[in-house]
């Protein structure tokens, strides 16, 4: 019934590891464009113009509350519909990009309203142009308690890029799938793949939780 | 094809597999809130065993992806002598990840009663086992029911996954449409709003009515 094989894990686990290379490829490219995207749609929501915000704000919370693999497989089969054929790499990034963008912007969202209305005051008193306030005195001070959602989604991020397997793209679980219906195995591809995802997210769970408490010491918060 | 007569000839699909999709969310919420009660409380407890255990359950199933996790209940499981059929592994695989995922929120909502209603509650020399049941626990969960309405969120959009197993929930309605027809920006379109529905339409407010049920009940005016 239970035969675990570490010859077969050996022969395997090779393939597994180069896959592992392509899974944080993803997630961090997905997660560099769903951190100018979602700074985008959180200053967006702080316009002047109230319909704006309100179709950015309705926009975000359309994508939060839909799966993500339905906007995979939305992302990968309405472009070639209108004859524009997007590859499983981009299709997936912008897809998984939009989504965590939505997330991260409630984050910033978070951040920038837990800045003091003073500073916002002392900004302007000292005639600081927009583009000033915001990239000297606001975001600075909204990194700090945005940190600890930041790290959250990117792990969260990297967990979720197994689903980009669905449109074809070589992740692990992809890999995993393959050996699968190659072997007629099951066990030790799966088995693995989970193990590779403990092995990456806790750690790196544990090294943000040591940043952000380095920020807030260096930002002079408690 | 106009889109109402797609909505005339696919619809009812859509919506039957719409049923399936509510089914899985009712079930897998009803093990997750269980299982993060479970927990929550376990991870409160002196004995290490017991906390280490619950520790475990919630790092495993919280660090690896909900996908990796129902693929393995349901080809890895078999192995074992236990084959659930499709339905089953995948209300259990998603209410065992959002289970993780609620026990901390339960941890935190029980932290964050003020030990006055602690110590009161000893006073008068109740037995742990009531002054949990009656004190502690329905303050808590005044304290805990927003992002318990989050988690559920997260909790519809993770069932879409069990399509992948075969599950006839709406995302795989959705994709088996998709693959005969080719209307792809309809039918995903239409999921996407269906999904849309079924998170804000159904269970923020469900979990508004629960909020001001509760804050009723604990005598708070929200």
């Amino acid at each position: 019934m239970f035969d675990w094989r570490w010859e077969f894990v050996g022969e395997i686990l090779p393939r597994l590891f180069r896959a592992t290379g392509n899974t944080v490829l993803a997630a961090l490219l997905g997660y560099g464009i769903a951190m100018v995207l979602g700074l985008v749609f959180a200053l967006a929501q702080r316009t002047r113009f109230p319909l704006v915000n309100r179709a950015i704000r309705e926009f975000v919370e359309f994508v939060r509350s839909t799966p993500l693999i339905l906007q995979i497989f939305f992302a990968f089969y309405v472009g070639p519909q209108f004859g524009v054929m997007l590859s499983p790499w981009t299709a997936g990034m912008a897809a998984i990009g939009l989504h965590y963008a939505s997330y991260l912007s409630e984050v910033y969202r978070g951040g920038i309203d837990s800045v003091p209305k003073g500073q916002w005051e002392a900004a302007t008193s000292l005639s600081l142009s927009p583009v000033r306030t915001y990239s000297r005195i606001i975001i600075p001070q909204a990194v700090p308690p945005a940190f600890a959602g930041m790290g959250n989604y990117l792990v969260g991020i990297f967990k979720d890029t197994p689903m980009l397997s669905v449109i074809g793209v070589a992740e692990l679980m992809h890999t995993a799938n393959s050996i699968g219906s190659e072997y007629y195995r099951f066990l030790e591809p799966y088995t693995l793949v989970g193990l590779i995802f403990l092995a990456i997210s806790l750690p790196t769970a544990g090294l943000l939780r040591k940043a952000e408490a380095k920020i807030r010491r260096k930002m002079g918060l408690r | 094809m106009l889109f109402i007569d797609f909505l005339k000839n696919y619809g009812p699909q859509l919506l039957k597999g719409s049923v399936t999709t509510i089914e899985q969310t009712i079930l897998a919420a009803t093990l997750a809130i269980m299982i993060a009660v479970a927990m929550g409380l376990m991870r409160l407890s002196r004995n290490r065993l017991v906390y280490g255990t619950a520790t475990v359950y919630i790092e495993v199933f919280r660090g690896t992806s909900l996908l990796v996790q129902v693929y393995w209940i349901f080809f890895v499981l078999p192995l074992f002598g236990l084959t659930l059929e499709k339905f089953t592994a995948g209300f259990i695989a998603v209410g065992m990840n959002l289970g993780a995922y609620g026990a901390e929120l339960v941890r935190g909502g029980i932290l964050s009663v003020p030990r006055g209603q602690w110590e009161a509650a000893t006073a008068l020399s109740m037995s742990p086992g009531v002054r949990m049941r009656r004190i502690i626990f329905p303050q808590a969960l005044l304290n805990m029911l927003p992002p318990w309405g989050n988690l559920l969120i997260e909790l519809l959009k993770g069932t879409a996954l069990v399509a992948l197993i075969s599950v006839t929930d709406l995302m795989f309605v959705a994709r088996k449409i998709n693959s005969t027809t080719y209307l792809s920006a309809q039918v995903f379109g239409t999921a996407l709003i269906l999904y849309y529905i079924m998170s804000r339409a159904m269970i923020t407010p469900l979990m508004r009515w629960l909020e001001r049920l509760m804050a009723r009940k604990v005598g708070k005016r929200l």
